[in-house]
């Protein structure tokens, strides 16, 4: 078996327990599966800027943020159509990313994490000053008439999963091409020797914003569909728990792997549900987790797994 | 009320913010300068300061004054042993690489944030300050306590600064700081050094809540603003400056008060966050950027 | 997670001593549980996050309401059970919660949550699994028809006509021109923008309109901002800095010439009124939802009502005379405890196929009087809008008690309906 195959059979053979999840998990966890592919999406997003450019962002709430109002304004203000408005926030989040990128770039290391942080800080405010349009921090409910593509309602169960799974799908089979590829290895050359490959006549700046931009799209298209399946958006989601979410995702899960945003996500989703049933400080299990992983684990699962038994693994 | 009295209260107001600011960030900042570590966690250090001084004036059965005394003193101890062991038990073992120290002190904020939950419950506390005294001015009256603050503030900043710069101590400290390796080979114990900065770090977050908490309450999210708000005054001052953060604890303490006058305050704020972020980007030494 | 099945634990604290006795004496005959299956109740709980303090007296509030209702005969013969999840006040959470509540553990509906972004993130779900919501949020959002017909506020009178049905006392009473001081966000958005229409209605003027960041911990250097020609000051602040707020409003003051102050309780909910710093409040005026302090007039039903929930005359635990009560908030969900009973008994409710004949039920009520299911007044609920309405207090400091001095009349807060629930689609 080449490798090639090994890694597509892999990958699609995920994408297909997946899918037929659905038929199996009771309903309350079919449900949190789409949540959960959803939030991955998020994850992997994150992951092409931080596990495979390097790029530690604090701020990736911002973008997150962007597709969920990208999508939920236009509706809510102007009705549109729900795949204009998915579109457009998809959009919005890449643009907002180039913007911050443009900037955020001219910096590295601990600066890097700072101004990112702080422009999504900008944002959320932003967020709550603009509260006439926003709804500030209460936020608003999509109209259930607006969330129906094609004649399929996205707020019943089995078109919501099957709308999660198309989104996680494309994006899980987007970042595996985007990683095998040239410009995925040289992504991953900035990681390791940004020198180095400045010698080599690649130019850092213009990779490291390329590969920002497309982490912003991913986070876009993520807050976009959050907002459509689930039927609300606000304020919340912009603060800084929304930029330290998918970090935990993809630390947990292993940095610079395929899977392993979806991996950390699943496990977040049911570490957080599980221990909330018996305890108050469920989030202290959170920052527990963080401290355990970077101290324990800092390749996460996947990661260190690749270290010992799957160095194929992309 | 008119300008000259309006003005005079922005000024008082501006005085006690600067010195807030100055005493909530010269932590982070000295943590930064000789560690090169971002202490996310810090504003957590100052919520258990000011927790700690709750329960200290709650049991010790001492009048206010007293009792106030003492939280000063056992609080800063007490979480000072707590940064020293995270220390000791997670920074240590990253080798303080900057990315990893970020995550991991955003899991201790976590942490710390959800202990203090469950051992001291969701609700605001007043913690009574060790005297009350209310100036009354022929326009408006103000808490003396509050001028106070800022006379403690100036002093324990002055004995940051004279430790810094007269006690062997202090000049062990800015030598790891220059250079750790050097300061290795002259037989620095640098472990012992990075331990007691990021103790002392707390331990000032800690006093500095102990100090502020009568005028506001203790409360298990207090530190999430205090945080923001050292990390805009350590940037802007430039990171690792110590007179360079009270330089910007001072303009920024005093303009923020004239500033949201004039604009919507959620808009200063930010216009604020938006200029911290671009003085990172064109002017990483910050904007008073002398090297401490 | 908490599940109690109320009967068989121990309760918190010797809560109900009072009220037992007294349910007794009035002849209600103690339960004898057949081999009916429990209704189960799922219970949003702010437990954690900004909301933490509301959350935790009403826990305590459901839980005596849930011991009253399961001694008299549960609901319609059956026992009842409350199942709490807290959702960190967060809407993300909070969507899931109600996804927990009713797949996991398969609840009959779900009642309780106060936050009103949690209400609007967590509403579209609960419409969609066809549940009934039933908040307990004052937010205008249910009446104002950003829900859905699956949400329902029948225990709380809602913020626009709260603040509809004290603005001609205020102006009566107080002054005609007010500087209204509030929290930058959609709650004190509310109360700007409903209190200004009903203040301009009754021929006063709001002189200035002092919005303050949620995020603020100080705010004397917004106090200059009030004009000298203010006659009233109208203030409403929440999260943990209110007290801050008060007490620097005392400073401010200080012993000079200040303007009268009405304020909403809101800003000193589970506060003690006899801080130090909080002398100055003396003589000043609140809203209160239910009054903290037990009046001289407290009907028989209140008296239970507070002996159950463990709230000493003052309005702090009778455990800890410091842990002070959310009193102005939480009988909406004892009142929302006996709405659900009223309701399941009148739906005739056997199982979660009856959910939508039970906010059908809902909707048909109208009066609501004043009884053990209704401790804070008697009610006129609005099938249409989903919004129950019912009495304001507006109380005076006295001697650093919250005394009252005015009860509006129920048509005082009512308006026109912004949204007919009743015919939408389930």
């Amino acid at each position: 078996m080449t490798e090639s195959v090994k890694v597509w059979s892999l990958h699609l053979g995920v994408l297909a327990l997946v899918f037929a999840a659905q038929y199996v998990l009771p309903p309350y966890h079919a449900t949190n599966l789409a949540r959960i592919m959803v939030l991955a999406v998020f994850a992997m997003g994150y992951n092409i800027a931080f596990g495979y450019t390097g790029l530690l962002s604090l701020g990736h709430a911002l973008f997150f943020a962007a597709g969920f109002y990208g999508m939920g304004l236009p509706i809510g203000l102007l009705d549109w159509a729900p795949v204009p408005a998915l579109i457009l926030g998809l959009i919005a989040g890449g643009v907002l990313a180039g913007l911050v990128g443009v900037l955020a770039l001219r910096t590295a290391g601990v600066s890097f994490m700072i101004v990112t942080l702080m422009f999504a800080q900008a944002g959320y405010l932003t967020l709550l000053y603009l509260n006439t349009w926003t709804g500030g921090d209460e936020g608003f409910v999509v109209d259930r008439a607006a969330r129906v593509i094609a004649g399929n309602d996205l707020s019943l169960d089995g078109t919501r999963f099957v709308a999660a799974f198309g989104l996680f799908a494309a994006a899980m089979v987007g970042c595996l091409w985007l990683v095998r590829s040239p410009f995925g290895r040289v992504m991953v050359a900035m990681r390791e020797n940004e020198e180095r490959s400045r010698m080599l006549g690649y130019d850092p700046f213009r990779i490291k914003l390329i590969a920002l931009v497309l982490s912003g799209i991913y986070a876009g298209a993520a807050g976009a569909a959050y907002g459509l399946l689930f039927g609300y958006v606000g304020a919340s989601f912009a603060t800084i728990q929304y930029s330290i979410l998918p970090m935990l995702y993809v630390l947990l899960g292993g940095a610079g792997t395929v899977l392993g945003p979806f991996l950390g996500a699943v496990l977040m989703f049911y570490l957080v549900d599980i221990t909330s049933g018996y305890t108050d400080a469920y989030l202290f299990v959170v920052g527990a987790a963080l401290v355990g992983l970077v101290l324990f684990a800092p390749r996460g699962i996947l990661g260190n797994l690749r270290e010992r038994f799957a160095p194929w693994l992309p | 009320m008119s300008f000259g009295p309006f003005l005079l209260l922005a000024v008082l107001e501006g005085t006690v913010m600067a010195a807030v600011l100055a005493l909530t960030s010269v932590g982070l900042s000295l943590v930064f300068g000789v560690m090169r570590v971002v202490n996310v966690a810090h504003g957590e250090f100052y919520m258990l300061g000011a927790i700690l001084a709750w329960f200290v004036t709650y049991y010790l059965p001492f009048p206010p004054a007293l009792a106030w005394v003492a939280a000063l003193i056992i609080a800063p101890l007490v979480v000072a042993a707590i940064a020293a062991l995270a220390d000791t038990f997670v920074l240590k073992r990253l080798n303080y690489a900057p990315e990893a120290t970020i995550v991991a002190t955003i899991g201790l904020l976590y942490m710390v944030q959800q202990a203090a939950l469950t051992i001291y419950g969701p609700d605001a506390r007043p913690v009574a300050a060790p005297f009350e005294w209310r100036i009354q001015l022929p326009w408006f009256g103000y808490s003396g306590y509050k001028l106070f603050v800022v006379g403690a503030a100036g002093v324990i900043l002055a004995a940051v600064w004279l430790f810094m710069t007269r006690s062997t101590a202090g000049l062990v400290m800015r030598a790891t700081q220059i250079d750790r390796d050097t300061a290795q080979c002259f037989g620095i114990n640098v472990d012992r050094v990075y331990a007691g900065t990021f103790a002392l770090g707390a331990a000032l977050a800690a006093a500095a809540a102990v100090l502020i908490v009568p005028i506001q309450q203790a409360h298990y999210l207090m530190g999430h603003d205090p945080l923001l708000l050292s990390f805009i005054v350590v940037i802007i001052g430039g990171l690792g400056s110590i007179r360079g953060t009270l330089v910007a604890a001072l303009v920024i303490g005093l303009s923020d008060g004239i500033i949201s006058m004039f604009f919507s305050p959620t808009l200063a704020k930010i216009i604020a966050t938006l200029l911290v972020a671009l003085v990172l980007v064109f002017r990483p030494q910050g904007l008073f950027g002398a090297r401490a | 997670m908490t599940r109690q099945l109320i009967g068989t634990a121990p309760s918190r604290r010797a809560v109900l001593k009072g009220a037992g006795a007294g349910l007794l004496a009035a002849g209600f005959v103690a339960p004898v549980w057949a081999q009916a299956a429990p209704i189960k109740l799922g219970f949003q709980l702010h437990r954690t996050g900004i909301g933490a303090a509301y959350g935790r007296w009403y826990e305590r509030t459901a839980q005596a309401a849930l011991k009253v209702v399961n001694e008299t005969g549960g609901i319609a013969g059956r026992p009842v059970e409350i199942i709490f999840e807290d959702d960190g006040t967060d809407p993300k959470r909070g969507a899931e919660v109600v996804e927990k509540l009713v797949s996991q553990h398969n609840c009959d509906l779900i009642f309780g949550p106060l936050f009103s972004h949690v209400v609007i993130g967590s509403a579209p779900r609960a419409g969609e699994l066809k549940v009934p919501y039933l908040v307990c949020s004052e937010g205008f959002h249910v009446a104002g028809g950003m829900l859905n017909r699956w949400s329902m506020q029948p225990g709380i009178t809602d913020v626009r006509a709260q603040v509809s049905s004290m603005a001609p006392w205020v102006l009566a009473n107080l002054g005609k021109k007010v500087t209204m001081v509030f929290p930058d966000y959609a709650f004190g958005h509310d109360h700007r923008d409903f209190f200004t229409a009903a203040v301009e209605a009754g021929g006063g003027q709001v002189i200035a309109k002092i919005a303050v960041p949620p995020t603020e911990t100080s705010f004397t250097r917004y106090l200059p901002q009030i004009p000298s020609d203010t006659e009233v000051l109208y203030h409403v602040m929440v999260g943990p800095a209110v007290l801050t707020f008060v007490k620097e409003l005392g400073e401010f003051y200080g012993t000079g010439a200040r303007p009268q102050i009405f304020g909403f309780i809101d800003s000193l909910e589970a506060v003690d009124i006899a801080a130090p710093g909080l002398e100055f409040l003396e003589g000043s005026h609140f809203w209160e939802g239910h009054c903290r302090a037990k009046q001289a007039d407290a009907s028989d039903h209140e008296t239970v009502y507070r002996a159950a929930v463990g709230v000493d005359d003052n309005g702090a635990s009778v455990s800890d005379a410091k842990d002070v009560s959310t009193y102005a908030h939480m009988f909406s969900v004892w009142e929302t405890l006996f709405i659900i009973k009223a309701g399941m008994e009148a739906a005739g409710y056997q199982s979660v196929a009856d959910r939508q004949k039970f906010v059908e039920a809902v909707e048909a009520m109208t009066d609501m009087p004043e009884s053990l299911a209704h401790v804070q007044g008697n009610k006129v609920f609005n099938g249409k809008t989903h919004q129950v309405f019912g009495h304001q207090f507006i109380s005076k400091v006295e001697g650093g008690k919250l005394m009252k001095v005015h009860t509006t009349r129920i048509e005082d807060g009512m308006y026109d309906d912004a949204v007919d629930y009743t015919s939408q689609s389930f």
